[in-house]
């Protein structure tokens, strides 16, 4: 196993680099850093934790995937606008660039006390400071009759990956004319203007192949991120196509059947052709095994992004209580450089500069017609607090949107090059 | 013109002016950029305390007499806390504002043509502007011949400049009225500080360069890159993204950044 290999070279230097380390690591070689996650969040912390200890800590980072799929742009995967490929990443320049033990296990828990991550392959790493960033987990009996067996006839495709791959292939098998049903998830859950932009590119492809096609979302929420945006956006390009029923007209879902695809609320059933559940969210699992949860997610202090229940431990992204920041790739890879410059001066004798936090969201309506909102943010007495934000208007002209999307190209390749490269 | 005419050795030149963003013309963008370069090298001659041959006169800054000139103003524009809208608008917060840019406001033509054109009142413009406001700006509705005296226009315009957006006084400050950038621009940045802070840059701008839709900003010189973030902190350029970065960033930040990114190398 590499962890193994790069370990014995480790110590091998340890003799060396124990007259040049303070005595924080307790006669290791190197303070030791635990990442678990390698998405958004928690690769951009083992990279800049590493880059910027400049080879003074030990990174292992603990991801059971071998190829990431990011689930921002997974979106444009379904309308046709990027290829499956293109939205994969492996961690060969996390490992080559920056020394980072790359472990491809599962986190199965953590021994808090012993400062130990298990994994499931049996082994355990030791750390001095863990960082966990693992995302979501699915909260399946949120929506009646919702199951994990289910997600095969009614993909949440909430992670992205075979999901995603999955909810294509059913979406364009749909029947000349059929309807398709989308469930979005109930407050709080991963980007907020997701569940929108899938509708908006489920249109997209319903509009070329399928023109006939009639989409309907069943949204347990009375309001959602660029509403208005978005409403303008479906009457403009998909006229007719998209019906979007708010709870106070269906007074909730009160069944999904995941054989017949018929989906049951206080107003009428609806009966699906192909259809999208995304049921309720929370932290991943990893981070209630490490007893950093209140609920469903994980308290942070804002300056820092560590575990208001452990101080050995950080949060980041979705898993985290980030209070004004969305659960978005863009906010993980924000708090991910406020987390790094902490650790580092936990375990180091680096400065802590003051924390800065922000976020962008893009969305793609149609071809070339891009919106985004985003704001920035600062560590408040008790949670993060925006500072100022900004959202794409209603109305705005084709050059502008087409700019915005093509911006939005630019920052998947800026994002991506800052978790991995 | 094109944007394609500028070599690739020099990417703030095609990013010029609204990093593609913002719908005006290359044309208007060339113009608004050479200004935008005439600016900075006016600010770079004044130097941080000395002025020189073309920059308004030097006086001390007396307030009192200032309120007093501000009289033959008060007829048409109010100033201060609480201040109102009248036949002018409100001079609140005007150093560093984009001309005609008041919501609620109805503007001349050609004014709100300065402001669409970059014009950013500060020290200098407002100066020339109320020496000769008809000469200034052609066609202003403003129906005021001009203050002659240098010393009672200096101390008119820095007055009236101290005010902050909400009315309240700044504190009287060295840097009262100065150019756009010249103070950050003068300063010696922090490469580490700017390292730190280039996380949020780097999200988006690649540090391998990457100059496709969201413009490289490495290795850029120290002068074009602070310009550059003054213009998107005092909303001259659009992109709201940059705008919302820009608008809490300090001087002493500005500076760290230009100093880390300018150690880059271009790619």
């Amino acid at each position: 196993m590499l962890m193994n290999r790069r370990r014995f070279l480790n110590a091998s230097a340890a003799g060396v680099a124990t007259l040049a380390m303070p005595a924080i690591s307790f006669g290791q070689a190197k303070p030791r850093v635990v990442v678990v996650g390698g998405g958004a969040g928690g690769a951009t912390a083992a990279r800049y934790i590493a880059k910027d200890g400049g080879g003074g800590v030990d990174v292992t980072l603990i991801e059971a995937s071998r190829r990431y799929y990011t689930c921002f742009f997974s979106n444009l995967y379904l309308g046709g606008f990027r290829e499956y490929a293109a939205i994969g990443h492996d961690y060969d320049g996390l490992a080559v660039n920056h020394g980072i033990n790359v472990v491809h296990d599962w986190a199965s828990s953590v021994d808090t006390a012993g400062k130990k991550v298990m994994l499931a392959s049996g082994a355990s790493v030791d750390y001095d400071r863990l960082v966990l960033s693992p995302g979501i987990d699915m909260k399946y009996d949120s929506v009646p009759g919702y199951s994990v067996e289910a997600q095969d006839s009614m993909p949440h495709a909430w992670k992205s990956g075979t999901q995603v791959k999955l909810l294509k292939a059913q979406v364009e098998a749909m029947k000349e004319g059929g309807t398709f049903v989308m469930v979005p998830p109930p407050n709080p859950f991963r980007c907020p203007p997701g569940p929108y932009e899938r509708i908006s590119m489920i249109a997209h492809l319903f509009k070329q192949k399928n023109p006939t096609a009639k989409i309907i979302v069943l949204d347990p929420k009375p309001k959602f991120s660029k509403q208005g945006l978005f409403q303008e956006g479906w009457e403009n390009h998909y006229p007719g196509m998209v019906e979007w029923i708010s709870p106070d007209i269906h007074a909730g879902i009160k069944n999904v059947n995941s054989e017949t695809l018929e989906i049951e609320t206080d107003f009428d059933t609806f009966k699906a052709d192909a259809a999208s559940v995304v049921p309720g969210q929370k932290a991943g699992m990893i981070a209630h095994a490490a007893g950093v949860t209140d609920g469903d997610w994980a308290p942070i202090d804002p300056a820092s992004m560590r575990s208001r229940a452990d101080e050995n431990i950080f949060v980041l992204g979705d898993a985290s209580v980030a209070a004004a920041m969305p659960k978005s790739g863009f906010s993980a890879n924000s708090q991910a450089k406020v987390c790094a410059n902490a650790v580092l001066a936990d375990v180091t004798d680096s400065k802590a500069f003051p924390a800065r936090y922000a976020n962008t969201c893009w969305s793609l309506i149609a071809a070339n017609d891009g919106v985004k909102v985003g704001a920035n943010y600062k560590a408040g007495n008790e949670k993060i607090e925006v500072v100022e934000s900004f959202i794409s208007k209603t109305g705005e002209d084709a050059a502008l949107r087409k700019a915005t999307y093509e911006e939005s190209e630019g920052w998947y390749s800026g994002i991506t090059a800052d978790m991995f490269g | 013109m094109t944007d394609q005419n500028f070599g690739d050795d020099e990417p703030w030149r095609r990013w010029g002016c609204d990093g593609g963003v913002s719908p005006v013309g290359s044309e208007t963008r060339w113009r608004r950029w050479t200004a935008a370069i005439s600016r900075f090298l006016k600010a770079l001659t004044l130097g941080v305390a000395g002025l020189a041959i073309d920059a308004p006169p030097s006086f001390t800054q007396d307030f009192e007499a200032a309120e007093k000139t501000f009289k033959k103003c008060k007829a048409c524009h109010d100033i201060g806390e609480g201040a109102k809208k009248k036949v002018g608008p409100v001079l609140n917060g005007l150093d560093g504002r984009i001309a005609a840019s008041l919501e609620g406001f109805n503007y001349s033509k050609v004014f709100r043509k300065a402001g669409q054109d970059g014009l950013v009142w500060n020290r200098e413009n407002l100066d020339a502007f109320l020496r000769k406001p008809r000469e200034f700006i052609k066609g202003t509705r403003m129906n005021y011949a001009g203050l002659k005296d240098d010393e009672e226009r200096s101390n008119l315009v820095l007055w009236l400049l101290h005010f902050s957006p909400d009315g309240s006084e700044l504190a009287k400050s060295e840097n009262q009225g100065k150019l756009l950038g010249e103070i950050a621009a003068a300063m010696e940045g922090d490469p580490a500080y700017g390292k730190y802070l280039s996380g949020e840059c780097v999200t988006c701008h690649q540090l391998s360069g990457g100059d496709s839709s969201i413009p490289a900003i490495t290795g850029w010189p120290k002068e074009n890159f602070i310009h550059a973030l003054y213009e998107y902190k005092t909303k001259v350029r659009k992109n709201p993204v940059m705008q919302t970065v820009t608008g809490r960033l300090e001087d002493e930040e500005m500076a760290a950044l230009a100093a880390y990114f300018g150690s880059i190398p271009a790619q």
